[in-house]
C-alpha cells in the first residue's frame, strides 16, 4: 500500500540542485512533493512523482545516484489535532518515524497529505487503518 | 605449467647471474669512463677509477646518479655512443620538472623489447594471443615498449594507444583481445565503462592485463580483476633505464622479478646513501649493465621498496622487488606525518569506496588540512542521511588509524573526479610553502 519515493544524491554547491531539477524539467517529470535533507557537503533530494519509472530512467541517464524507497502517504484530517492522531497511531504501533514532509495535493479536500518514512510500513498501515486514517496508493498520486 | 620467454636466462642459477653482472658491470664502467666526460668527472671527484671495479661487489664504491644529474647533462651529456649509432629517443612526461630524454641504439631497443616480452609471457601470453596496447604511443615508453614485446612474443598486436574508451572497448570485443596493457587507472576506467554497458566479466574476452607506470594497491588489483574477469599483472620500469620491463610480475603475483642480466638493483637508505641488507625497505637504485647509448650507474629511482631473493614458485631466479610503497617525492608530509597516496587508496577500497578519489592538501591558518574526495556510488547510496554519515565516519576513523592523522572525507557526485587515460592525478597540493 506504500508509495515510492525517489532519493537523489546532490552536491552541496551552487547550481547543483538546479542542474538536477533541470533534468526533470526537460523530461517533463511532474513533481508532487519535494524535500531536501542536507549536510555541509551534500544533500539528498527526496521526490514524489507520478511516473517513478520515467523519472528514475532520466536521472540514471544523466548520471545521478539515486534510490527508491517505499514510504507512507497519509491523508491527515485538516483540523486541529489531525497530525496528532496520525502520530498517536504510529506511537501505539511502536513505529519510529525517520522523517516526514508535506505533500501538496491539488484538490481542496478536507485533508492535508503527508509523507512518512517509517521503520515498519506494514505495522504503521495496520494501526492507521484501525483508526480510519487513509493511506495513499501509488495510483492515488496522480489524482491528488 | 609456467612458461618463460628466455628460460635459460630467467631461471639461471644465482652464480650464473652474478657472473653476468660481474663481467658486464666492469665493462660498463670502462665504457662510461672512456665515453662520458660527465661520468669520468663524477668518478674522479669520488676518487674511483675503472681499476677499482673488479666485480659487482665493488658497486658501492661508485657515485650515485640522480634526476638532477640527468637535468644538468640534458640533452646529450650522458650519451655514451656516437649519435650515428643512436636510433631512437623516448622521453618522460616532465611532470616533476624538466623532461628526461633517453637514447637507444638498435641493440638497446632489442633488449628492452625482450624484457617486455618476458613480462607478456609471464602473464600467460603466447603467439595465439591478441594483445591490445592501450598505453600512450609516442615519447612515452609504455606504448612502444609493450608494442615491441608483443611483437617479439608473436601476439597479434592492436596498437590503440590511450584514449577514446569506446573504441578501446569495441576492439577488445570485436577482435577478442585476450591481453590488455595500460595504466591501472585506465584499466579501472575501461572496466567501469564496460560494467555500465551491462557487460559481465564472462562476456569480456580478456584473460590477462599488464598494468604499470603508476602506483596501485593490492585492493585496486582485486577490483580490476573482478570487473574485467582477468588476472592483473604489475610491470615496472623507468624511461631513464629503458621503460617498462625493468621488472615484471609472474603467476605468483607476489612481487616483480627484476631482469638482473640487464640491471643491478640495490636498496639504500635515502638519507645516508648507505646500502641496506636484503629485506630492508629503502630507496631502489639501479645500474644498467647492458645499455649502450644511455647507461646509468647507480641511478636513484626515488621509489621506496624491498628486495627478496627467496625462491619463487614460478621458477624464476631473478630477485623480486615489492610494488613501490611510495616515492620519496610522492610522499606528502602533512602536519609532520609522512603520508603516501597508496595508503589512502587502501583504506578507501577496504571500506567499499571506488578507486576514483582525489587528495586535496591545503594549509589553513598555518595548519595542514587533508581532504579526501571520493565519489558516491549507487551501492553506497541510501535515502538515510544517518546511514551515510555513519559510513563516512567509519572511513574517517579508518584513515585516522592508517595515517595517524585526521582527514576530512567529502562525498562528491559520480564522475565528478576527472578520469585519466594515462597517469591519474591523485594529489592536489594547494599549500604555498
Amino acid at each position: 500500500m506504500s508509495i515510492k519515493q525517489i532519493s537523489v544524491f546532490v552536491e552541496n554547491t551552487p547550481g547543483a540542485l538546479y542542474a538536477m531539477t533541470g533534468v526533470l524539467a526537460q523530461n517533463k517529470v511532474d513533481m508532487r512533493a519535494f524535500t531536501l535533507a542536507e549536510t555541509s557537503d551534500f544533500g539528498i533530494a527526496r521526490i514524489i512523482v507520478d511516473n517513478v519509472y520515467a523519472a528514475t530512467t532520466v536521472l540514471k541517464d544523466a548520471g545521478y545516484v539515486h534510490s527508491v524507497a517505499p514510504v507512507l502517504g497519509v491523508a491527515v484530517p485538516n483540523e486541529p489535532g489531525g497530525l496528532n492522531r496520525v502520530l498517536q497511531a504510529l506511537t501505539d504501533a511502536r513505529v519510529n518515524v525517520e522523517y516526514m514532509y508535506v505533500f501538496q495535493g491539488r484538490q481542496n479536500s478536507g485533508n492535508a497529505y503527508m509523507i512518512f518514512r517509517v521503520a515498519d510500513n506494514a505495522a504503521a498501515e495496520g494501526s492507521l487503518a484501525a483508526r480510519g486514517i487513509r493511506v495513499l496508493e501509488q495510483e492515488d498520486i496522480e489524482k491528488l | 605449467m609456467e612458461r618463460y620467454y628466455q628460460p635459460e636466462i630467467e631461471t639461471a642459477s644465482r652464480e650464473q647471474i652474478k657472473a653476468w653482472q660481474d663481467e658486464r658491470l666492469v665493462k660498463q664502467v670502462r665504457h662510461v669512463w672512456e665515453n662520458v666526460p660527465y661520468y669520468r668527472k663524477k668518478m674522479e671527484e669520488k676518487g674511483v677509477s675503472p681499476e677499482d671495479i673488479r666485480s659487482s661487489d665493488d658497486l658501492h664504491k661508485l657515485p650515485f646518479l640522480s634526476k638532477a644529474d640527468l637535468r644538468e647533462a640534458y640533452p646529450y651529456g650522458l650519451v655514451a655512443v656516437p649519435l650515428r649509432d643512436c636510433v631512437r629517443i623516448q622521453s618522460t612526461s616532465g611532470t616533476t620538472g624538466k623532461r628526461v630524454v633517453a637514447f637507444y641504439t638498435q641493440h638497446d631497443l632489442d633488449l628492452w623489447e625482450e624484457c617486455c616480452a618476458r613480462a607478456i609471457v609471464a602473464a600467460g601470453g603466447t603467439n595465439e594471443d591478441v594483445c591490445q596496447v592501450s598505453y600512450g604511443y609516442g615519447l612515452f615508453t609504455g606504448g612502444p615498449g609493450l608494442n615491441g614485446g608483443s611483437h617479439k612474443v608473436g601476439c597479434l598486436t592492436i596498437p590503440t594507444s590511450s584514449g577514446n574508451t569506446e573504441r578501446q572497448i569495441m576492439f577488445i570485443r570485436d577482435l577478442s583481445a585476450t591481453i590488455l596493457c595500460c595504466t591501472p587507472s585506465y584499466a579501472a576506467y575501461i572496466g567501469e565503462t564496460m560494467k555500465e554497458m551491462g557487460l559481465t566479466p564472462e562476456q569480456i574476452p580478456l584473460k590477462a592485463g599488464i598494468f604499470g607506470a603508476e602506483a596501485w594497491s593490492e585492493e585496486m588489483r582485486q577490483d580490476i580483476q573482478n570487473t574485467l574477469g582477468i588476472k592483473a599483472y604489475d610491470i615496472y620500469g623507468l624511461t631513464e633505464l629503458s621503460g617498462p620491463g625493468v621488472s615484471f610480475e609472474c603467476s605468483a603475483q607476489t612481487g616483480m622479478h627484476i631482469n638482473e642480466d640487464h640491471f643491478i638493483a640495490e636498496i639504500i637508505d635515502p638519507e645516508t646513501g648507505e646500502v641496506l641488507p636484503e629485506g630492508s625497505q629503502g630507496e631502489l637504485v639501479f645500474t644498467s649493465i647492458t645499455k649502450e647509448a644511455f647507461p646509468l650507474i647507480r641511478y636513484r629511482t626515488r621509489d621506496i621498496c624491498t628486495l627478496t631473493r627467496a625462491a619463487c614458485p614460478c621458477g624464476r631466479t631473478h630477485v623480486k622487488m615489492t610494488k613501490p610503497q611510495g616515492r620519496t617525492d610522492d610522499m606528502l608530509i602533512i602536519r609532520g606525518v609522512n603520508v603516501f597516496p597508496s595508503q589512502i587508496e587502501t583504506v578507501l577500497l577496504n571500506h567499499g569506496y571506488p578507486a576514483n578519489y582525489q587528495i586535496i592538501v591545503d594549509r589553513v591558518k598555518s595548519t595542514d588540512t587533508l581532504d579526501v574526495q571520493v565519489e558516491m556510488t549507487p551501492e553506497m547510496f541510501t535515502d538515510n542521511l544517518g546511514e551515510i554519515n555513519r559510513r563516512q565516519k567509519e572511513l574517517v576513523d579508518g584513515l585516522r588509524s592508517m595515517l595517524g592523522l585526521a582527514a576530512k572525507v567529502t562525498l562528491v557526485a559520480p564522475k565528478s573526479i576527472v578520469r585519466s587515460e594515462g597517469k591519474a592525478v591523485r594529489v592536489i597540493d594547494k599549500r604555498k610553502i
